[in-house]
């Protein structure tokens, strides 16, 4: 189909292109930009007039539940919530039930997903059999299977010698290796960071030290094998620090932040508030202005949504026992606006962290730019309109998030998957 | 965003905590207690403040001396008391908490006494009972997790008006687990409310939660140091579990630095007073010849806090 987008902003960060031209689309893919190219005649026109045109978003991080959690979301109901999102192409941790540690899940997964037409679906392969920390996974027929890097999720990986080998083996085929970094003993038992808060409220603590520690080792051994290494989900200053040290030291490092954490703090907790428990923990005040800092200076290359579906039942409990986790999908847009205007950051940097830097990361090229050539996968969206998050406006089959109720900035009107209208709000 | 435990006018809707509830309110229901001390002493018990309401006692930890307090309090008010020992129950089949509260409100509950494992559990309970527009059943926290143990607060705020009269010219330490202990957290709190100038926290640096100190309170780690000159010393229970492990070497150590013997009382006022939550363990964190002795009022606790949660209950149901 012969798609024109006309008279919106184009921001294409990884062309560094922040001005009103036109898209015109065919066969899926980008084919002119600015003029139209001779003989084009448009089977529809998108009329993007006061709204921003930029390339598909891509999340690092969406939790789809499937396979194994299928009563908290399905692909189906968190594809829809990825389009209402503008979210083009997602990374899917590994840690499903089973988990994505066998070429033949990896199939399935992928063959469910393309069945569905929607979103570009990557799975992110475990790094160990069962996210178990004990023997390491069929990484090259993974990556054949679809994997585009290897990961433990949120499972710690216990013991160093096989995060070292894992590392290793990794870095003979040139695979990316993404780890969120948590000691599996300093943070024990934890629920909430180790801090005056969690205090007053006799919540476990998980202190600072959970990340600055493994992460640590993690660099170090990145260091020594020559793995390319991703960090996701950063939650401290000194995380940070610590990374910028390494840079420092020369070792090609990347990392990530999820949208909650540029916005809340342990403080937001309040009277226990189940949709605050998170994981890693949201840290202090000083902490979240550090990531919000580093992520305007581009020490933080990019925010996901860590999307993270979970069912009522599970989030009404005391806030010890309820599931960690936030949804997302819906809210990657809004947060990383809300941050971008907050801490005026130019729209079309705030968008990098999200569509091209987040490409950058994740080895694709055939997403995150609308050059000439790319895959029309398009997102456009009122920057300026508000709108109110209520549990009726999420398409998610998950509804827990701490920003119910909060009116948030960019409402989607179209999203594009090489060049299908997949989701359509107009006013 | 609304304080779960106070009406929209400020009156106490549920006791949820110490922390953050008005010195007013703290002071109106250790004035309320006070008549109440002599109903024990009477011929006849009771009073017909809470006739017809029904109380129930859901405790999903196991508790002897808290439940049974609650269940003297309420009785001597006239209400009917139902005691549910959730830890052997529902929960082990598998129903929610929320379940759970739905369940008991069917069956009429005007108040729910609730202990529960997990910080913040009474105030989930609080929170559903708002969305589900039954706003006139109370919730009262006989213990959460670590975090608040209000009504032993209250009595220890009783016992020290009792035998010091004023606040604010006391100083206080509080000595032992303050990490894992509730019933610390609502004395702090409680303390510093009430203007107590100078609050002590004494113990090993395992023991003690961060950021103890922004709780306004002074950190100790040494006992000669941190009771000198103290008007009173409140004693921490340290639970069997983690007499030994990492955060302790062994419950001989922890006696021999921490435990409250006469020569480590000796620092305080003469006329200090000693008070602990009880169950006691002696010859852990304190000496017999001290729980015995003249400076401790820990029967005296025990009495007054049958009457401060006559106070609390009554003013939650009995208006």
């Amino acid at each position: 189909m012969k798609i024109h987008i006309q008279n919106g902003r184009l921001v294409d960060p990884a062309n560094k292109i922040d001005a009103q031209q036109d898209v015109f689309i065919d066969e899926g893919k980008v084919i002119a930009v600015g003029a139209a190219p001779a003989g084009f005649s448009a089977e529809r026109v998108i009329d993007a007039s006061g709204l921003v045109v930029a390339p598909g978003l891509i999340d690092l991080a969406a939790r789809l539940r499937e396979p194994g959690f299928e009563y908290r979301a399905t692909l189906e109901s968190e594809m829809e919530a990825a389009m209402a999102g503008g979210v083009t192409s997602l990374a899917c941790p590994p840690d499903t039930d089973p988990p994505l540690d066998e070429p033949g899940l990896v199939e399935m997964l992928c063959f469910r997903a393309l069945s569905l037409n929607c979103a570009h679906v990557y799975p992110i392969g475990a790094l160990t059999v069962g996210l178990k920390g004990e023997s390491i996974t069929e990484m090259a027929e993974l990556i054949e299977a679809g994997c585009v890097a290897f990961s433990q999720a949120n499972t710690p990986l216990v013991d160093t010698q096989v995060l070292l080998r894992a590392m290793q083996y990794a870095a003979t085929f040139g695979f990316r290796v993404w780890l969120q970094p948590t000691d599996p003993f300093l943070g024990k038992g934890g629920m909430a960071h180790d801090g005056e808060i969690a205090s007053r409220l006799g919540l476990t603590g998980i202190p600072v030290e959970a990340e600055t520690v493994a992460l640590s080792t993690h660099l170090k051994l990145a260091a020594a094998t020559g793995a390319k290494l991703h960090v996701t989900r950063l939650s401290s200053g000194a995380g940070l620090a610590l990374i910028d040290q390494a840079r420092a030291a020369g070792l090609d490092v990347t990392c990530d932040v999820a949208a909650h954490y540029l916005h809340l703090c342990d403080m937001d907790i309040g009277y226990f508030s189940p949709l605050c428990h998170l994981e890693p923990p949201l840290r202090s005040q000083r902490d979240r202005e550090a990531l919000r800092v580093g992520l305007a200076e581009g020490r933080i290359n990019a925010v996901c949504s860590d999307h993270t579906p979970v069912d009522d039942d599970a989030k009404q409990m005391p806030f010890g026992e309820s599931e960690v986790g936030a949804t997302g999908l819906e809210l990657l847009l809004p947060l990383t606006l809300k941050w971008a205007h907050e801490n005026k950051v130019p729209l079309i940097q705030a968008l990098a962290r999200v569509t091209s830097d987040a490409a950058g990361i994740m080895g694709i090229t055939k997403g995150g730019h609308l050059g000439v050539g790319a895959r029309a996968d398009v997102c456009v969206f009122d920057a300026a309109a508000e709108r109110v998050v209520t549990r009726a406006s999420l398409r998610s089959q998950g509804k827990n998030t701490p920003f119910l109720g909060v009116s948030l900035p960019g409402v989607m009107r179209y999203t594009l998957v090489e060049g299908r209208v997949m989701f359509e709000n107009t006013p | 965003m609304r304080n779960p435990q106070l009406t929209r006018n400020g009156e106490l809707q549920h006791l949820l905590t110490l922390d953050g509830l008005p010195k007013a309110i703290l002071e109106q229901i250790l004035d309320i207690a006070e008549p109440f001390t002599e109903v024990a002493e009477r011929e006849v018990k009771k009073l017909p403040l809470l006739r017809g309401k029904s109380v129930f006692n859901v405790f999903f930890e196991n508790s002897t001396r808290t439940r049974t307090t609650f269940e003297i309090a309420a009785k001597r008010l006239s209400a009917d008391v139902i005691n549910l020992n959730v830890a052997t129950s529902s929960t082990t089949k598998g129903e929610t908490l929320l379940d759970t509260v739905d369940n008991l409100c069917a069956m009429g509950a005007d108040m729910f006494v609730v202990r529960h494992a997990s910080s913040g559990a009474p105030y989930l309970m609080a929170e559903h009972l708002h969305a589900t527009k039954r706003d006139h059943i109370s919730v009262v926290n006989a213990g959460d997790g670590r975090h608040a143990h209000p009504t032993q607060g209250l009595l220890d705020m009783y016992t020290i008006r009792h035998y010091k009269k004023d606040f604010t010219n006391l100083v206080v330490a509080v000595v032992g687990d303050v990490l894992h202990s509730r019933v610390a957290r609502s004395e702090i709190a409680a303390l510093t409310t009430l203007g107590v100038p100078e609050v002590r926290v004494i113990g090993p640096k395992t023991l003690l939660p961060t950021g103890v100190e922004r709780m306004g309170v002074r950190v100790f780690h040494d006992m000669h140091e941190g009771l000198k000159g103290v008007d009173v010393v409140m004693m921490l229970r340290l639970q069997n579990e983690r007499m030994q492990g990492a955060l302790l070497p062994s419950s001989q150590e922890y006696f021999k630095v921490w435990g409250l013997t006469p020569e480590k009382l000796a620092r305080a006022k003469p006329d200090a007073i000693v008070l602990h939550p009880g169950p006691m363990n002696r010859g852990v964190e304190i000496d017999s010849a001290v729980a015995d002795g003249q400076n401790a009022v820990i029967l005296p606790q025990v009495t007054f806090g049958i009457a401060v949660r006559m106070a609390v209950m009554s003013m939650l149901a009995g208006g």
